[in-house]
């Protein structure tokens, strides 16, 4: 028989939740293996290429369910390799939010103000920074000018992009070849490589099992790194504590499949997924009204053309996000590029005649593909998602070499959810239609349902164990060792981006962590400074945690 | 033939020669098969080549049905898709991929990979693409890259203060 390797933890998933925990458990002392099942790729592997098995294809997980389809990072650094790197923080209100349960679905000990430390942490670690104006594209300044025009407010967001670096090339999506945005690649994960973590790509974790120890063994299979469909190996891991980040997408398929091993899982996992409201609306702007209307002009006379160029959500309008509206009715509606390949098909022809998303209509649209500006809601959903009976391997059948695949997630709005969409959608387009500016319309749900890049709440905290996975600290209900703390964590759709919420609420997962570590005999402390060594984050918490953990 | 035909009816585009029977002339340009619609799903990466037989036959299938419930009378010489009107390819492409249909994910693929074709040469480096006069990327409008085959786009923003701030946002840029 071989040796089964052992470790102190293991961390499933290198994106947020896995590896700031990575980092954090290995600076503090712990043996920590990372296992990830997408590739590790860096810097000059990143192509501006949409050939199929460019980097376009191998850092994405595409999982097409039944009526909602999960967009997100198959990568070392997982979504943030791919992310558009938007960071605002969640408003207050959110913390306080009902949802499908009738009471305040957060935990008690969350609110803005008691994670506004844990965000402060991340933001010096990425780091996160305001945009000015001159920071902006033209899409996001088209964007402000129509929120104005509109007599609405709209912001640069918060972003963790090296403007100097930035050269606005628009292939983000494909991971930044020029090392401006600030991904996980460049901070948290060279760290944590530094303190001795382990990262081991391409090894899907498939299910988990209690060892006599009363840690866990993980059974991992290792996969081709040109066809993920196909297997070249396999192995087991024993760890003392796991924690479980890959994603809210996978997380709660990992814990499904386990179940028959590690015994009955908590009735959360695997429901309440949330899509954080997300909804894309595609405008088709009119250039002459854009210089008319709105007084905007490129420096060869060209009123806008610009889809292609810049960088991702630049700008947002917040008026929505007002806690004294109703529940549902409060979103963000933020500017975005997304780019061929996965943008076009769901677009819908404003007035068509004939099918809205194919067809002849919809050629004449992609012939104004460069005076195209997509407005992205993030909106209220009611938690609707559950999870079907987990496929044989990893969250997806996969159909294609990469990105591919077909998951057991169903999603059927409700009319909460509903209700919500169409009051964006009617915004964005009193905003965008006025004096004739564009013609807008919804992507359409009809044929891969509705579309999240921004997965939730599949595996949520909370402190009713009827209603949530994990307790407030990310604790797995009745298996004591399992931490989950990636966007499964979250509870709800946040109304803005998540991933500055997902890394806030990681890091402070972490003390606890380290804790039940501690209590295992793992000899590890918490108290490490911000990846780059800044310690006024650190200095911030450390009070908080109470020494409890920073021994 | 037949996923040239089914391609032309996602994206269309202008026939390629006189008698071009697969693709309809239903719009000027080229369309999705001028783009590699056929090639994209040939790919090995895609997934779909192994399917594409069976698929065309169920397609056939389809199309035959489709005709005796139109009572049309197909020309027995192209296969019973392409010998639709495109008109009726486009209607039965819509039953296809409709919400309800119990076929609708193959069909809905099927269409992903004639829109990547044609939005992203999928099957092509998107240089050498740009660089061969890719339609459907042509047609788009996608800016060609700089002399050394990257993106930058040293012009990019209006430079200016555009709209007002929320008044609720926090000195970290957040909504508060
Ligand atoms: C195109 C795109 C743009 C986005 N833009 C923004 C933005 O601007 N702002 C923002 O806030 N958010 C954005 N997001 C969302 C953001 O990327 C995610 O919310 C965030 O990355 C989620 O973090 P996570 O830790 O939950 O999981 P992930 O970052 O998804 O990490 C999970 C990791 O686990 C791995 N994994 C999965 N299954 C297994 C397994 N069985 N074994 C081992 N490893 C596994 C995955 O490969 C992945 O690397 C974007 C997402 C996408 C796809």
């Amino acid at each position: 028989m071989t040796a089964i390797e052992s470790t102190d933890v293991v961390v499933v998933g290198s994106g947020f939740g896995g590896a700031i925990t990575a980092y954090h458990l290995a600076a503090g002392g712990a043996r920590v293996v990372v296992l990830e099942r997408g590739p590790w790729l860096t810097g000059q592997d990143f192509d501006q290429d949409f050939k199929f098995g460019a980097s376009s294809t191998r850092a994405f997980d595409f999982t097409i369910g039944d009526g909602m389809s999960v967009l997100a990072g198959n990568c070392v650094g997982g979504g943030s390799v791919v992310y558009f790197a938007a960071m605002p923080r969640a408003p207050r209100f959110v913390f306080e939010r009902h949802g499908s349960i009738g009471r305040r679905m957060w935990p008690a000990a969350i609110s803005r103000d008691t994670l506004e430390p844990w965000y402060d942490r991340v933001a010096e670690a990425l780091p996160v920074t305001r945009q000015d104006w001159p920071d902006v594209p033209y899409a996001g300044g088209l964007w402000a000018a129509a929120c104005h025009h509109a007599g609405r407010t709209a912001n640069p967001v918060p972003v963790a992009i090296d403007n100097e670096r930035c050269v606005n090339c628009n292939w983000m999506m494909s991971g930044c070849r020029f090392d401006a945005k600030r991904s996980l690649l460049l901070n948290y994960l060279p760290a944590a490589i530094a303190h001795g973590a382990r990262i081991r790509p391409l090894h899907e974790v498939q299910r988990l099992e209690r060892t006599d120890a009363g840690g866990y063994r993980l059974h991992y299979t290792v996969v081709d790194d040109v066809d993920y469909r196909v297997e070249v190996g396999g192995g087991a891991i024993d760890a003392k504590i796991v924690v479980l980040a890959a994603g809210a997408g996978a997380t709660p398929v990992i814990l499904q499949r386990s179940a028959d091993t590690l015994g009955p899982m908590p009735a959360a996992v695997g429901r309440y997924f949330s899509g954080n409201g997300e909804r894309l609306n595609t405008a088709v702007v009119d250039e002459d009204r854009v210089r008319e209307v709105l007084g905007l002009s490129r420096s060869d006379g060209v009123p806008y053309e610009a889809y292609q160029i810049g960088k991702g959500p630049c700008v947002a309008t917040w008026d929505r996000l007002d806690g004294s509206l109703p529940e549902y009715l409060r979103y963000s509606l933020e500017q975005l590029y997304f780019p061929p390949g996965f943008g076009t098909i769901l677009a819908q022809v404003p007035d068509a005649t004939g099918p809205t998303w194919f067809g002849a209509e919809k050629k004449e649209l992609l012939r104004h593909w460069k005076s195209w500006l997509t407005i992205f809601t993030m909106s209220e959903d009611d938690n609707e998602g559950v999870f079907g009976p987990p496929p044989p391997t990893g969250n997806a059948v996969r159909v294609s070499q990469q990105m591919l695949g077909r998951g057991a997630l169903r999603y059927r709005p409700t009319e909460n959810t509903l209700r919500g969409w169409a009051a964006s959608d009617a915004e964005v387009r009193d905003i965008l239609e006025r004096d004739g500016l564009a013609r807008v319309m919804p992507w359409t749900n009809d044929v891969v349902g509705a579309y999240t890049v921004h997965p939730l709440a599949s595996c949520r905290i909370g402190d009713d164990p009827a209603t949530s996975a994990l307790d407030d600290r990310h604790e797995l209900r009745s298996h004591p060792g399992i931490f989950v703390t990636d966007g499964s964590a979250v509870p709800g759709a946040l109304t803005v981006n998540p991933a500055m919420t997902i890394a806030a609420l990681a890091e402070r997962a972490v003390p606890a962590i380290v804790e039940a570590a501690r209590q295992r005999g793992v000899a590890v402390r918490y108290g490490a400074p911000a990846p780059d060594g800044a310690t006024a984050g650190r200095d911030a918490v450390l009070p908080l945690v109470g020494g409890r953990a920073a021994r | 033939m037949t996923f040239e035909a089914f391609a032309d009816t996602i994206l269309p585009g202008e026939k390629r020669f006189p008698g071009d029977v697969t693709v309809a002339g239903a719009a000027i340009g080229g369309g999705a098969v001028a783009s590699g619609a056929v090639a994209v799903l040939r790919t090995d990466e895609g997934g779909m080549a192994p399917a594409l037989d069976n698929l065309a036959e169920a397609l056939n299938g389809h199309a035959g049905g489709y005709a005796a419930e139109r009572g049309l009378s197909l020309d027995p010489a192209v296969p019973p898709f392409v010998a639709l009107s495109f008109p009726d390819r486009t209607e039965l492409v819509a039953r296809l991929t409709a919400p309800t249909h119990p076929e609708r994910d193959i069909w809905v693929s099927v269409a992903m990979f004639s829109t990547i074709a044609f939005d992203a040469a999928a099957h092509l480096h998107t240089v050498d693409a740009l660089a061969a006069g890719h339609p459907g990327m042509t047609t788009m409008g996608f800016k060609p890259p700089q002399a050394d085959g990257l993106w930058r786009f040293p012009e990019f923003s209006y430079g200016r203060q555009l709209a007002h701030p929320h008044p609720d946002t926090t000195p970290s840029g957040s909504p508060a």
